[in-house]
């Protein structure tokens, strides 16, 4: 029969001699190999105080995005909702009263605005739909949670840091990719 | 004899129909119905008076009639024209049409806001639909767009005038359906609005039906205003006795909630004949103050077009499949079992929005809140 690789090798089964029944030439063999290893470029990294790059079309956890003047982006069109195969986000929409023209970048805006990360699959249809540039999948993972009730990210949970008042977190949320979502 | 003298054969993108004398090409092609009809924003046929405005359904009439088969010169307007026999009239076979019509939705583009994911009329707009299906896909428009000072035409009809096409379908609504009109279009060219000369409400029995015959998003129910997308909501046929008006209209639900109160459609987004006989026109109080599920006798699920955005995830002929949880662990519940709504925060059972005779604010959310 003809073999499935060349590297196929005849299992030899003649008794062993004395030497390789001590056993220790083998056990040095070994070692050696593992020695070897520790002089060899590590594969691995230190996780947490490590972190790999992402790759630019990553979509992890949602951000909903802000102007440069810091009001929110949203109107609560419903396009992502719609378009979610999941249906994971659900919404309520309000209009916008005198006075809160700094909060909100048009007068119709979402007051609730949900994601259910349980259902969510991170397909990114949600930011593809978006007229507003609104929603944004960021470069972080939906921290693990004891509990499902802690799946159900709000408005508080989704919303970028505000330019202004608080700047640098703001930069950590818009991330390190070259197509930042900042102000686009 | 002579009856069969009367009808007229007219011929639209090959297909004959025999319509009486002094029928519309547009009403002889939705006759046949279908890709032929051309689209109109102005014209409603339950409205005296209205058409001729708004050019969208401009078609080519190859031979005038049999007795004088010359071509017309230009491109006419079909809901104002009349067919006479032997007329031979192209409108999808056309090659002038589809290039017409595409300059005329830029026209008509050329002030809209496009502010579609705040406008409430999306998903049902009409001219969304005509954009969409007969434009192009930009403007050469390089100019600011016209605006306008708000205006406030009373509780219950919101008005963007910016959106407006200047169709007129609400001023002959007014003049056809109330005592006394109280809104018209004001100023010329550029300027003209729709408007009330002082500001004044926007009040008489049946004015509500302005809303429904708006084919954009310019007059809009304020009582539905931003409380959900059209899409979201469930059309549901519903009846109740009164007095004013036929009582038959469309119900848009979500749950138990009656968001909004419409007049019956019919297949070219007119309001339908009602069974009464009669146009189906409803009256305010059926429209805006009607909000419970326990004012109206519920018929049954509205046929939606499955190509329309409306009706999706209404999952027509819904079959809820049982519990298996329960059968498989002997008729016990899973411990670990999560109420969404005990997370949640949308649609809260506290509050009700559809029993807000405004639209919502930050008020209305923040109050439940604490």
């Amino acid at each position: 029969m003809q073999s499935l690789t060349s590297r196929a090798k005849q299992v030899d089964r003649s008794p062993m001699t004395v030497v390789e029944r001590l056993y220790l030439w083998n056990i040095f063999k070994g070692m050696w190999i593992t020695l070897k290893h520790f002089f060899r470029k590590k594969p691995t990294i230190h996780y947490p105080e490590e972190k790999r790059p992402f790759s630019p079309v990553f979509r992890g956890l949602h951000i909903l995005n802000r102007d440069e003047e810091g009001r929110e982006r949203c109107t609560a069109c419903g396009l992502c909702a719609v378009a979610c195969p999941a249906e994971a986000i659900t919404m309520e929409a309000a209009e916008r009263v005198s006075g809160e023209e700094n909060k909100y970048r048009e007068e119709k805006y979402a007051a609730r605005y949900e994601i259910n990360m349980l259902r969510c699959i991170f397909c990114g249809l949600c930011e593809e739909a978006c007229p507003k540039d609104a929603i944004y999948l960021s470069e972080t993972f939906a921290p693990a949670n004891y509990q499902r009730k802690g799946f159900i990210y709000g408005k508080d949970d989704l919303l970028i840091p505000h330019p202004k008042e608080n700047p640098e977190e703001y930069q950590k949320a818009v991330g390190s990719r070259a197509k930042a979502p900042a102000n686009a | 004899m002579a009856e069969e003298k009367k009808l007229f054969k007219v011929t639209i993108d090959n297909i004959t129909v025999e319509v009486e004398p002094g029928t519309t090409i547009l009403n002889a092609a939705r006759m046949i119905g279908g890709d032929v009809t051309p689209p109109a924003m102005c014209y409603y046929s339950k409205l005296k008076g209205s058409g001729g405005k708004c050019r969208t359904c401009l078609v080519e009439v190859a031979a005038g009639s049999t007795a004088d088969p010359r071509p017309m010169p230009k491109l006419v307007a079909s809901c104002r024209t009349t067919v006479m026999d032997g007329m031979i009239v192209k409108n999808i076979t056309s090659e002038k049409v589809p290039d017409a019509r595409a300059g005329v939705v830029e026209f008509l583009l050329l002030n809209h806001p496009l502010d579609c994911p705040v406008c409430d009329q999306a998903g049902e707009c009409h001219l969304q639909d005509l954009s969409f299906d007969h434009g192009k896909e930009g403007t050469r428009y390089e100019f600011k767009r016209r605006t306008f000072e708000k205006h406030n035409l009373g509780p219950y009809i919101q008005l963007h005038m910016t959106r407006c096409i200047l169709c007129y379908r609400c001023v002959y609504t007014a003049d056809q359906l109330t005592e006394k009109r109280a809104h018209g279009v004001l100023d010329r060219g550029d300027h003209a609005q729709i408007a009330t000369f002082i500001e004044k409400n926007l009040d008489s029995d049946f004015i509500g039906n302005v809303i429904d015959v708006c084919p954009v998003g310019a007059l809009t129910d304020k009582t539905f205003r931003f409380k959900n997308r059209v899409w979201f909501t469930k059309p549901v046929d519903a009846h109740r006795n009164c007095t004013k008006c036929c009582g038959e209209v469309q119900l848009w639900m979500r749950g138990d909630e009656v968001f909004r109160v419409t007049a019956r459609k019919d297949e070219w987004g007119e309001v339908k004949e009602s069974t009464k006989g009669g146009t189906g026109w409803i009256c305010n109080d059926c429209r805006f103050d009607k909000k419970s599920v326990s004012d109206w006798t519920i018929e049954g699920p509205s046929n939606v077009s499955r190509h329309s955005v409306i009706s999706q995830g209404h999952y027509v002929g819904l079959q809820k499949p049982t519990e298996t949880m329960p059968a498989v662990m002997g008729g016990r519940q899973p411990r670990l079992l999560m109420d969404i709504h005990s997370v949640s925060e949308v649609n809260p059972e506290s509050v009700e929005l559809s029993k807000i005779n405004r639209p919502a604010h930050s008020s209305d959310f923040n109050s439940d809140k604490s």
